[in-house]
């Protein structure tokens, strides 16, 4: 201890001028800014990371809620569909409607129109537009009529002009045709509300999120009517009533662990228990509800705890020191006080659940359906499964859709999260 | 009378007996002049429920139970003496015959089925009436049960709070429930899987190739060690490279150098991060990173075998997508160090970053790894961006250029064919999904026992 003192006693004062010392001061001074540099530039990075995510999205995306059309010059009169107007204010419509010949008077029209190579500029599906125009207006059937009709995948691509070019001799004589026929005004490019009203298709330029939208809603509806009682009851009775014993560790391990589950396990309990023991029918809204309500409730769970905690004790024993029961004290205290939060936690896990998609993958939703699901247990797809099915398509004209429905659900996320931001910051308390 | 109008109408029936109920209990008090013991409200509920839950659950063992007991009156019928004996025929024809009844079908394929359908109907006709009947007697006698002990003195209150609990309870069950769910499904299966192939070739046998074994179970091609590798290139390796520094960093800067208002705005961009669902991310990832990667491999690095489908890829955007878990992890741990600890090192001189580096990290180490092993825990059960991203090809590589699979990827592989349930294939994605809910338990376990000890040791 002495010979310490002593020594440093006896060390000369240190000479902070000296030219080692400000090397090493400026060295260390250095390294400072440089750490300083590399946080920052993790930071710009990760975000670097969002923005070209959601730049690349954006940029490929919105073409695909345009569709380039062609004018189609129909003369109904002259057709083989031998239909009277007046036949179709029958019952039996949809059945004429359904034996006509719409696809072979599409095909004479363009070739009518554009000559033999005029099959090749119609999308495979316009006649179904030909059908939808006289089913929503039968007097056409006699007259001669130009309707503008989806183009197919080629004119759609030399639509874009320059930037297809020189990759194939066919796609080359695709935009010199187009500049043809865009000078004749033969074509355009309008923006379309198909993508948001159809359903599924195997032609890019037919389909539309419709379907898989009304599935999310079913599917979100069956997980929000199942998570949010039970999540809510069981935080409720976790923070407020629950004894201390073995039961209640045992609820709170279960809750925690199935936070941490991975989405997939979820599937495969789908698909074990609701499809192979309860015979649910596959590809449902209903089993993909259960699924994903299973898999939201522990979030619902966990934020609707922190929210009952935060609601100070004073108040509850100021409700039970008037004479208030405890379901009392629940009903017309804690619950109204800790709804916001409660709320916030659920709307997050609502957007976590429809943001997903392995579950419902094993469960079977990812079946081509062409028609809306109508009901709980049609078989539908969801948003999510969708973007997963055209990604997975060949036909490069699914590119443009792909990316479109990823802007939709995440226009869908950013307003639940937003709501939820915005909940949080009108309603929180501090106490 | 459907089941669901029947259910609507008890509920119905519920909220009118509420109402009655009420305004009985209401006008009761001024009448004897003593204090009702509860509110007209609780007498309300205690008649209401009565009223409901009997009715309810009858309706439900009711609809279960109807089916069976219609069959085996139409069985009972002369029309169906002519049936084959053979249990599989026959349960086709009934089958067909209970849509004909229903109307779901409109022509029948066997003509067997179109004589059973007058006694079906008749049947589920007579078993319908008894149902509704039943349901609407139960509701109305245990109604009026109810409904004549609303009196003053009625403690209605403690009553219907007893309900109120019996509920809260079970619905806290549901989540033991489900975690018995997902244990008992993947064990089941598991187990079957195992009788048929050899737990330690599964385990430890280094070839897998389920696809090729149509109709025999080759026990050679059902070696998982491809797989379990591939996961650990991809979510252990390649992500917590990219996730842990970009996180780590992130952290220390938002908290200990950026002025409060970028930490203000950052802070949120980082955690949307978390929130693209990771069909975006693996679309991402499939479409623009990958073919960059592989290109960038062949052109700068020159390695020729590079797969468009490369670890590095999916591990690269599941890395991305890790950051904000990470970066919230060490934020939490840095800001549990004590201040004098930092105060002190300050004090002595030291850089912002030399504490940092010297003192902040060192002490936070245990939270952070525990945020680190939930990451990692989070990347290994991850599955859309390694469907969409990675290969399907089971290669032992260590070259990040390469196609390697995971564990969730070959699960679904396995499960969105056109296979039988029984299959050795489907029971293997159910063992597969056994030792990943293992993995990523353990982890968790683990990582919040690190995160637990290391707050204790600052409080």
């Amino acid at each position: 201890m002495n010979t310490a003192i002593a020594s440093s006693t006896a060390r000369q004062p240190t000479d902070w001028n000296a030219g080692p010392m400000q090397r090493r001061i400026r060295a260390r001074y250095r390294a400072e800014k440089r750490f300083r540099f590399y946080g920052l530039f993790a930071v710009l990075l990760s975000a670097g990371f969002l923005a070209f995510l959601l730049v690349t999205m954006v940029s490929s995306g919105a073409r695909g809620f345009t569709q380039t059309q062609i004018a189609l010059p129909v003369n109904f009169a002259g057709s083989d569909i031998f239909l009277e107007p007046s036949q179709l204010e029958g019952e039996d419509r949809d059945q004429l409607l359904a034996q006509a010949d719409f696809q072979g008077l599409a095909q004479q029209s363009a070739i009518a129109a554009y000559g033999e190579e005029g099959l090749d500029l119609l999308s495979n599906g316009a006649w179904v537009l030909l059908r939808d125009a006289i089913s929503a207006d039968p007097t056409l059937l006699t007259r001669n009529e130009t309707l503008w009709v989806p183009a197919s995948t080629e004119v759609d691509f030399a639509a874009r002009g320059d930037s297809g070019a020189g990759q194939s001799e066919e796609r080359d004589a695709m935009i010199v045709r187009y500049a043809e026929l865009d000078a004749a005004d033969q074509v355009r490019r309008t923006l379309s509300w198909n993508f948001l009203t159809l359903a599924d298709s195997s032609d890019p330029t037919l389909v539309g999120i419709w379907g898989a939208l009304k599935g999310s809603l079913l599917t979100m509806t069956i997980t929000l009517l199942l998570a949010f009682p039970i999540g809510v009851l069981t935080a409720v009775y976790l923070e407020e009533y629950a004894p201390e014993n073995r039961w209640t560790d045992i609820i709170e391990v279960s809750i925690n662990n199935l936070a941490a589950v991975p989405s997939i396990i979820f599937g495969l309990l789908g698909l074990a228990v609701f499809i192979n023991v309860f015979y649910l029918p596959r590809s449902a809204a209903i089993v993909g509800g259960l699924t994903l309500a299973l898999m939201t409730m522990p979030v619902i769970v966990i934020a609707g705890r922190n929210a009952i905690k935060s609601v100070p004790p004073s108040i509850r024993d100021a409700a039970l020191g008037i004479g208030a029961s405890p379901v009392q004290v629940l009903t017309h205290h804690v619950l109204p006080l800790s709804l916001p939060g409660i709320l916030t936690g659920t709307i997050i896990g609502m957007s976590r659940a429809l943001g997903e998609t392995a579950p419902l993958l094993l469960i079977g939703m990812r079946a081509f359906v062409a028609t809306p699901p109508s009901g709980f247990t049609d078989p539908a797809t969801v948003l999510p499964v969708q973007i997963f099915l055209w990604s997975d398509e060949l036909d490069p004209g699914f590119v443009e859709k792909t990316s479109a429905a990823i802007i939709v659900l995440l226009l869908f996320l950013l307003a639940m999260n937003g709501i939820a931001i915005w909940l949080r910051n009108k309603y929180e308390q501090r106490w | 009378m459907s089941i669901f109008s029947l259910t609507i109408m008890v509920i119905g029936f519920a909220i009118i007996a509420w109402f009655t109920a009420r305004m009985r209990a209401a006008r009761l008090r001024p009448v004897t002049g003593e204090r009702a013991h509860s509110l007209p409200g609780y007498h309300g509920w205690y008649v209401a429920l009565w009223l409901a839950i009997p009715a309810l659950l009858f309706l439900t063992i009711w609809s279960i139970v109807m089916p069976g007991v219609v069959e085996q009156s139409v069985l009972l019928d002369p029309a169906a003496q002519a049936l084959p004996a053979s249990d599989i025929e026959r349960s086709a024809i009934m089958g067909e015959a209970r849509a004909l009844a229903d109307g779901s079908l409109t022509a029948a394929f066997n003509e067997e089925a179109e004589a059973l359908v007058p006694a079906y109907q008749e049947a589920s006709r007579f078993y319908g009436v008894i149902g509704i009947v039943a349901t609407l007697l139960l509701a109305f006698s245990c109604g009026a049960y109810a409904f004549l002990r609303v009196r003053p003195d009625f403690r209605a209150r403690n009553r219907v709070e007893r309900v109120v609990m019996w509920v809260l309870l079970i619905a806290s069950l549901i989540a033991i429930l489900t975690t018995i769910g997902i244990v008992a499904s993947l064990l089941f299966e598991t187990i079957r899987f195992f009788e048929r192939i050899s737990i330690l070739e599964f385990i430890f046998g280094t070839h897998w190739n389920p696809q090729s074994t149509t109709f025999s179970d080759d026990p050679g091609s059902f070696g998982a060690i491809p797989l379990f590798w591939g996961t650990i290139l991809i979510g252990a390796i390649i992500a917590m490279i990219v996730a842990i520094p970009l996180g780590l960093m992130s952290a220390v800067y938002l908290t200990q150098y950026a002025p409060a208002k970028v930490r203000s705005i950052m802070k949120p961009v980082l955690e949307i991060l978390a929130g693209v669902p990771t069909v975006v991310y693996g679309y991402f990832a499939a479409l623009t990173v990958a073919p960059a990667i592989r290109d960038f491999a062949v052109n700068v690095i020159g390695v020729s075998n590079a797969s468009s489908e490369s670890a590095l890829a999916a591990g690269v955007v599941m890395g991305v997508m890790i950051i904000p878990f990470v970066s919230s992890m060490a934020d939490d741990s840095l800001a549990a160090v004590p201040g004098a600890m930092r105060d002190g090192s300050l004090a002595m001189g030291a850089t912002n970053s030399e504490t940092i580096k010297r003192v902040l990290i060192p002490a936070a180490l245990p939270g952070i790894v525990g945020g680190v092993l939930l990451a990692v825990s989070r990347a290994i059960g991850e599955t859309m961006i390694v469907v969409m991203a990675a290969g399907l090809a089971a290669n032992l590589t260590a070259n990040p250029f390469e196609s390697v699979t995971t564990v969730t990827v070959q699960i679904v592989q396995l499960l969105t064919g056109d296979q039988e349930f029984d299959s050795s294939k489907t029971l293997a994605a159910f063992a597969l999904g056994l030792v990943l809910f293992i993995v990523t338990l353990l982890l968790n376990i683990i990582a919040l026992g690190v995160v637990k000890r290391f707050r204790e040791a600052y409080e």
